[in-house]
């Protein structure tokens, strides 16, 4: 008993050639559209790899694109053998690969849906990527002097500017780093010598933030230093200034960019994924109608399309005898036993 | 003589109607770039419209605007009369409208080309309209708590760091205005006190500004307060120092970018004005065609097109003597009335380029 039978009739067949032929023009815009949003995330992450210490991990974008191209491809020749499914004697030279190609189709739809679900875990990865790299970006803020990370200062002051965050988890992440350089330090001033004198590293530290911390909002001229000394300020308390500074922490900030990105680019893909299956069972439709014709030589005879031969669970059954079979037969014979039959 | 006459065989009509067709919907899709490229230009305007003291510089996209709407509808109607020009009984309707038609694509033309000369003209009224706005802008930057003024702050915060630039000239303007509002002065402390009786104002100036005017590209963190005093900071040199903040003035740097966007929409409206001009021409020349195998007996013989019937100073003069009569049909005159039906006559015999005429060519 075939899974979903169908009745076919000329005209039905045509018109289901039709349908699943514009369909995989579909499915071809569709694989585009995967490998787009795989470059378009690889160049986002390019972009802020400075922010992740240079080694955040393309594997997903990587398999976006690799996934679109062989969409894109394997659409394209499914389009190719419905337009011809409609001529006999063209499908004649097709049909003998047409199962293989469902079977690479369908474990195709599951590499997609696997990608699918990547999409929505790789946010875990992330999220320790960019606190590791923030935090070390952080220190690194005053080296503008030192090759190599003389741009980190421009990087962080922009990406604060226009992810409006501050610091790591917070703005109090610059209180306990030293970001001002030793070359603007007078080393004879009384207060410096202080500072630097208060701590184990002999560090410069201060209760300021960079000037990029600053919330244009903010009714008053910016606060950025001596900002947990009330008094230094005319009518200012530290514990209840909301709009002074941004209260969001980068990290967070970023994690929210990329994490909206990676949540459309999984639905997008799983979109892709449903349509990948729809033109998968609409092919195995076309190609068990043109194989079960009631009369093999009038083409306007009648047939029937399946998905499955048999149910689901002889279909299952069949499977594990022949890889039962195959795994005998590769075994070496002795005396000419154990040839691979197909039950 | 006829201006720039060709032989039209009827296959070279049919080739013609159908390149037209194609080119009039050219037309209509560089329309709706021209209607679109409009709104953004109106769109960017108004982003900034609170720097900006007045509103003349929109003349550019509204103009732009309208003639991309404009060109959609005479460009659809040009279609039209290509696809009924193949079929004899269709295209005699077309006949009272094609002077009209010729008359608005050439006045879409004009416009365009004055659309591109506004927006060079233009430049010093929009100079003027920043400087008075950027004026008002710094002046009440520190008003947050007025409303109506309550957003200057944020807006010129948010202008300083996107276009990369410092007050109207240059960063000393910030110098001459009190940007910090009163809420936050302490007016018990010495140093605020001697800096209200310094100026005639009362006003709490300072050698300081806002923080949007730093430049991140600075090796050293900003410094913003006491910039004229070079011993408050280590290792400063007030002269010198050219990345700590922004040299660029705001006024110049949104002049540039204005200028800029509209300088590269000059070659996208020039290539429309000529793809309207092609159409125009080109419709012309299948009128003629069309009209002169109508007229002959054979319908599928060959034809001469033109672009005008008489040369261009006898056309002119044709024009002239129309016009004249026309005013003076306007008057109430009883003695001119029985003369000038006579004169405009042999004229309209004679004149079968226009749409009027037109309905009487099939008769005679």
């Amino acid at each position: 008993m075939a899974l979903m039978l169908v009745k076919f009739d000329l005209k039905k067949r045509v018109k289901l050639a039709q349908t699943v032929w514009f369909m995989y023009w579909f499915a071809v815009m569709a694989g585009v559209l995967v490998f787009s949003m795989g470059l378009f995330f690889k160049i986002e992450l390019r972009k802020r790899s400075e922010l992740m210490d240079n080694n955040e991990s393309h594997f997903l974008p990587n398999l976006l694109i690799l996934m679109g191209l062989i969409a894109c491809g394997i659409n394209a020749f499914g389009g190719k053998v419905c337009y011809d499914s409609l001529d006999p004697v063209k499908f004649a030279k097709w049909k003998p690969m047409l199962k293989n190609f469902l079977v690479f189709c369908v474990g195709f739809n599951a590499l997609l849906f696997v990608t699918a679900l990547l999409c929505f875990l790789m946010r875990i990865p992330l999220q320790f990527t960019l606190a590791e790299g923030l935090r070390n970006g952080m220190r690194f803020y005053k080296d503008t002097d030192t090759p190599g990370r003389c741009y980190m200062k421009r990087t962080l002051d922009q990406m604060q500017m226009d992810f409006r965050c501050c610091g790591n988890d917070n703005y109090r992440d610059w209180f306990e780093i030293q970001w001002v350089s030793n070359r603007y330090l007078d080393f004879s001033a009384k207060e410096v010598k202080d500072r630097i004198g208060s701590n184990v590293d002999g560090q410069y530290l201060m209760d300021g933030v960079p000037f990029s911390c600053c919330n244009p909002s903010s009714p008053r001229p910016c606060i950025q230093i001596q900002m947990t000394n009330n008094t230094a300020h005319y009518s200012y308390d530290h514990y209840t200034e909301e709009l002074n500074v941004w209260s969001r922490g980068c990290s967070e900030a970023l994690l929210s960019y990329y994490g909206g990105m990676l949540n459309t680019i999984g639905a997008l893909v799983l979109l892709v994924t449903l349509l990948e299956i729809g033109v998968t069972i609409g092919l195995q439709y076309v190609d068990s109608s043109l194989s079960t014709l009631a009369n093999p030589d009038d083409p306007e005879s009648e047939s029937e399309g399946w998905i499955l031969e048999k149910t689901v669970k002889e279909t299952f059954t069949d499977i594990m005898a022949k890889m039962k079979a195959m795994g005998k037969g590769s075994k070496v014979e002795e005396g000419g036993e154990a040839v691979a039959t197909v039950s | 003589m006829r201006l720039l006459k060709m032989k039209f065989t009827q296959q070279r009509q049919v080739r013609l109607a159908q390149g037209l067709w194609l080119l009039s919907w050219l037309a209509v899709m560089c329309g709706i770039f021209v209607f679109f490229l409009g709104l953004y230009l109106k769109a960017e305007l108004l982003r900034r419209a609170e720097v900006m003291d007045n509103s003349e510089i929109h003349v550019v996209p509204n103009i732009l605007m309208m003639v991309g709407l404009a060109s959609i509808g005479t460009n659809w109607v040009a279609s039209r009369v290509c696809q009924d020009s193949l079929d004899m009984s269709r295209f005699p309707r077309w006949k009272a409208f094609l002077l009209a038609w010729f008359v608005v694509a050439t006045l879409l033309c004009f416009l365009l080309l004055t659309v591109v000369v506004l927006s060079y003209a233009l430049q010093g009224s929009l100079e003027e309209s920043l400087k008075v706005g950027l004026r008002n802008g710094i002046r009440f930057y520190k008003d947050t708590d007025v409303p109506g003024r309550c957003f200057q702050k944020e807006t010129i915060d948010h202008l300083q760091m996107e276009f990369r630039c410092c007050g109207n000239n240059n960063f000393r303007d910030w110098f001459e205005v009190q940007w910090v509002s009163n809420r936050y002065l302490d007016f018990t402390s010495k140093d605020i006190k001697d800096r209200i009786r310094s100026n005639v104002d009362g006003r709490y100036l300072l050698d300081g500004v806002p923080f949007s005017c730093c430049n991140p590209a600075s090796p050293r963190p900003c410094l913003q307060y006491r910039l004229t005093d070079n011993s408050a900071h280590h290792s400063y040199d007030y002269q010198s120092e050219e990345l700590n903040l922004y040299n660029r003035g705001c006024r110049k740097a949104l002049i540039d970018y204005y200028m800029g966007l509209m300088n590269s929409t000059g070659p996208g409206v020039l290539s429309v004005i000529l793809i309207q001009m092609s159409v125009v021409l080109s419709l012309r020349y299948l009128q003629t065609a069309v009209e002169g195998s109508l007229a002959l007996e054979d319908p599928e013989g060959d034809s001469e097109g033109y672009i005008l019937e008489k040369g261009l100073k006898e056309t002119f003069e044709d024009l002239k003597v129309k016009v004249l009569t026309f005013l003076k049909f306007g008057q109430v005159d009883p003695s001119t009335a029985q003369d000038s039906p006579e004169a405009s006559d042999p004229e309209k015999a004679s004149d079968n380029t226009t749409g009027k005429a037109a309905s009487t060519t099939p008769a005679s």
